[in-house]
């Protein structure tokens, strides 16, 4: 079959664009142990520094090439110094946190200067293909492959036979040892972060011109696939991201052969969670060689925790229960009534990541779980809602730990990069589960809340209603974390080998803590389902994830009270400054990069 | 019958042979100790026994069990605790809770034992906050108490105090205090004195002392042989990987075998040979 060489050489191709963000990654995780998750922004902005220089310089390819390299480059420089640098101190999480925050940054000033509508990227280059088999192959193509070789090739160079690529291997190797040998670590990162970037940028503007499709949202995805192509390959091991990527670019390909191109990211996720749980050091780690703990240690900053007294407490529950007795307050009440479903998924979040000590990326598909089920089982089972919400919460309580439960075993950021992935699973499974979900046509027409026949479409009752299902989650989250269930998850958090070693099973304990995280975040996004009406696969997005997490950090990791004032902060804030959503995001990329001043949040780490 | 018996158990990490073949057995209520230079082995053997590695060969069995291969957890629930030479205390959690966990897997209320659907029992169990769950916690509020006035004063003014706030030695002490709060059959020390003073060495070993008194089934890991020397009934020397010598405390000291691992180790431990 001629086709199945067109897919191998296709997937190749794309394999071999993966490998030049992979390379990058592998690079900085190598030298710093950081996953950068600023590194697709930068893939980004190398594809819009390519559009601007083709479009108002007309410079050539070569130029506008070196145009990229220099602009990314120094934007590597920057995130180290900004995102790296100064957290070195820090609980463990923050650098990561910062890549994230600076990652929306980066994402929303391109929005906003460039509009978020995708662009064309015509490609300068002569437009004639060779055939191959039942395919061709074009100028671009090769122009592509030879990138990845020659940058192969001169990073290799750079770090056999150069001074400064030796100090870098001797980072890798071993931080303290390189500097107590005079090794300045601090040039050696900013060099990595140079040349991780402006390779970043680099295959930003050949992946613009391959599809001749630029959009800001092409970062995120690049940072996912970079990522994935390292887990496979192995963390910070370089040759490793380059088979890593090849594999990824073929696995998807074949995948997008047998079932289609909706199948792409399906396939990729699966094979990450795959590796993750079968051969967590990567395809080429030897077998039994202890896998490299990214950050480990305790992962959340030690602080006193600010003290809210019960009347102050009270005070505020009362001024939020008779806010919708003012006049003219529609607007603000619909604003109010998404902080409090807001609030249920942080305070999901806070206990899983926070008290559990399981940072996961993933916590919108929590939300997608809770409201397609209530959606699906008032619309097609004829469900009334007060059964169908609590109903939602369950059934997202099962399945989303299920789903988690190959996480459990894994530690620190490998938790992260495996609840990201599920999250996109769950996403994608949605949008190609047409039997089910109705596919990408989204669900219409779900049944607003009701409690028998009263139905509480008004902005007030909707109001009431979340704030009072928030209430019971919250008060039933505060007698958990006082149990025994509480200490044994914080145990589990500041170091799990001695929690074993007490008795505790991280199975059990992990389970128990996402199930009742699943329970709340379900029931959250059962009742945005019945308030929005209408839903699809993207209705909540990895993005709600990133912002759910600021505000637990905002909060306080593991604050109870904290992620209810970041979610009211986070939600409510913006609003009042009129922020369009670009705006919104800036404001959250930058709350993530304030942790620097003050790692445990506002309330304090609990 | 031995409590505890690991038979030919062996480990290498690469090409370092850390456990090479060792076989050690501890009766009960025996105080045995482990001594040797640094990088003998004796950690990797603790983690062997307590399940936190496991071995490439040999076997161990416990309380009558055979535990290779075991998790740890499942091992502490057959009574066996163990403490680290490098301290690992539950830094956000308060002395009290530190101590709690170790009586994790004596819970009985909190946790009942229902096959099947036992994690969601202990879930609305926990929800719901019984009176019998009330009166466990009363219990162990109690036991706590005691167990933390069995180092003076160091840790029951500091009870809610978070760990990562104590002083090293309080923290060694609240790791031994954790330990207890298991109702260990078997308690294996590592280094317990490790970056102590000559006083509070003093008053750890005096606390030893007094947990082997009530009856405890010991295994120590330990540098300073004057404590060795008084508490224990019986000493094993390892030396890279292999025991060199075992027997009575004084023979395993004026064993030349033991004095020529130490010297040939001057800089790491010889000092405490004097
Ligand atoms: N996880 C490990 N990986 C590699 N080598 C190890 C590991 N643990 C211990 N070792 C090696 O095994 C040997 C014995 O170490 P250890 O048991 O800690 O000695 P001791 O406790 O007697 O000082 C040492 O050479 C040490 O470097
Ligand atoms: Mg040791």
């Amino acid at each position: 079959m001629g086709s199945w060489l067109d897919y191998t050489i296709n997937g190749l191709i794309i394999g071999n664009i993966y490998a030049l963000v992979a390379v990058g990654l592998a690079l900085i995780f190598g030298v710093s142990h950081l996953i950068n998750f600023a590194h697709g922004s930068v893939y980004a902005v190398g594809a819009y520094v390519g559009w601007a220089c083709f479009t108002y310089l007309h410079l050539p390819l070569p130029l506008t090439a070196l145009a990229v390299i220099i602009v990314c480059g120094g934007l590597g420089i920057a995130i180290e110094r900004i995102g790296l640098r100064p957290l070195a101190g820090a609980p463990r999480i923050a650098p990561l946190l910062a890549t994230i925050g600076i990652s929306l940054v980066l994402d929303q000033l391109l929005q906003i200067a460039f509009t978020p509508d995708p662009r064309a990227l015509p490609s300068p280059l002569p437009n004639w293909r060779i055939s191959l088999g039942g395919g061709t192959i074009g100028a671009l193509d090769l122009l592509i492959a030879a990138t990845g070789l020659v940058s192969a090739g001169v990073l290799y160079f750079f770090l056999r036979f150069t001074k400064l690529g030796w100090a870098v291997r001797a980072t890798a190797q071993d931080r303290d040892a390189a500097r107590q040998m005079g090794v300045d670590t601090d040039a050696v990162n900013r060099a990595v972060f140079a040349i991780a970037s402006a390779l970043g940028g680099l295959s930003g503007l050949l992946v613009g011109m391959y599809f001749n499709h630029i959009d800001p949202a092409m970062s995120f995805q690049a940072t996912l696939k970079g990522v994935v192509a390292q887990v496979i390959g192995g963390m910070g091991n370089v040759p490793g991201a380059i088979a890593g990527s090849l594999l990824l670019g073929l696995t998807e390909s074949y995948g997008v052969a047998l079932f289609g191109s909706s199948y792409r990211n399906l396939f990729s996720f699966v094979l990450l969670l795959l590796i993750l749980v079968l051969r967590p050091n990567g395809l080429f780690a030897s077998a039994r060689v202890t896998p490299p703990e990214p950050m480990t240690g305790t992962f959340v900053a030690p602080s006193r925790v600010l003290r809210i007294p019960p009347w102050a407490v009270g005070l505020a529950l009362a001024a939020a229960v008779v806010l919708p007795l003012l006049p003219n307050i529609a607007y603000m009440l619909q604003v109010m009534t998404n902080a409090w479903l807001m609030a249920m998924l942080a305070i999901s979040l806070t206990l899983v990541a926070g008290t559990l000590g399981q940072v996961s990326l993933g916590h919108a598909a929590l939300l997608l779980l809770g409201a397609y089920a209530s959606a699906l089982l008032a619309l097609d089972s004829g469900w009334p809602i007060w059964a169908s919400v609590p109903a939602a919460g369950v059934l997202t309580s099962v399945i989303g730990t299920a789903l988690a439960a190959p996480a459990f075993r894994l530690r620190s950021h490998y938790v992260s990069i495996a609840t990201l992935g599920i999250g996109e699973i769950v996403s994608l499974v949605i949008l190609n589960w047409e039997s089910l979900t109705r596919g990408p046509m989204g669900v219409t027409n779900i049944p607003p809340l009701a409690i028998g026949k009263l139905e509480l479409d008004s902005p007030q009752a909707a109001y009431w209603a979340s704030l009072a299902v928030l209430v019971v989650l919250a008060l039933l989250q505060s007698r958990l974390l006082r149990s025994h269930l509480g200490r044994t998850f914080r145990a589990i958090r500041d170091d799990d080998v001695a929690a074993r070693a007490y008795g505790v099973s991280l199975d059990r304990y992990k389970g128990i803590g996402f199930a009742f995280a699943g329970f709340g975040a379900g029931v959250s996004g059962a009742i945005a389902a019945h308030l929005y009406s209408y839903i699809n696969n993207e209705t909540f997005t990895s993005t709600v994830s990133i912002t759910a997490l600021t505000m637990v950090i905002l909060g306080g990791m593991g604050n109870l009270l904290g992620a209810i004032v970041g979610a009211v902060a986070l939600t409510a804030l913006p609003e009042m400054f009129r922020g369009t959503a670009e705006y919104r995001m800036l404001i959250y990329g930058v709350v993530l990069l304030l942790i620097r001043f003050r790692p445990q949040g506002v309330l304090g780490t609990v | 019958m031995s409590l505890l018996e690991a038979k030919g158990i062996v480990r290498s990490f690469g090409g370092v042979h850390a456990v090479a073949g060792v076989d050690v057995a501890i009766a009960q209520g025996e105080f045995l100790s482990i001594i040797g230079p640094n990088g003998a082995g004796k950690t990797t053997l603790f983690n062997l026994l307590s399940g936190h590695d496991v071995p490439d060969r040999g076997s161990v069995r416990f309380a009558g069990r055979e535990i290779t291969g075991w998790a740890p957890e499942r091992i502490a629930g057959l009574g066996l605790a163990r403490t680290y030479q490098h301290g690992r205390v539950l830094g956000n959690l308060s002395v009290r809770d530190n101590i709690l966990v170790g009586a994790h897997h004596r819970l009985r209320a909190a946790r009942p034992r229902l096959p099947g659907l036992g994690a969601l029992a202990e879930l609305v169990t926990a929800l719901i906050h019984p009176p019998s769950v009330v009166r466990e916690e009363a219990a162990l509020a109690d036991e706590v108490a005691r167990i933390a006035a069995l180092f003076g004063d160091r840790l029951t003014p500091r009870l809610e105090q978070p760990a990562y706030s104590l002083s090293y030695a309080n923290r060694r002490r609240v790791e031994i205090a954790r330990a207890l709060a298991l109702h260990p059959r078997l308690l294996l020390l590592d280094e317990p004195t490790a970056g102590m003073n000559e006083s509070e060495t003093a008053e750890m070993t005096t606390i030893i002392g007094g947990l082997k008194a009530e009856g405890h089934t010991i295994l120590l890991i330990e540098h300073k042989l004057d404590l060795v020397m008084r508490l224990s009934d019986r000493v094993i020397a390892m030396d890279d990987g292999q025991i060199i010598a075992e027997g009575p405390p004084e023979a395993v000291r004026a064993n030349p075998a033991v004095i020529e691992a130490y010297l040939g180790h001057r800089e790491l431990g010889g000092e405490a040979v004097a």
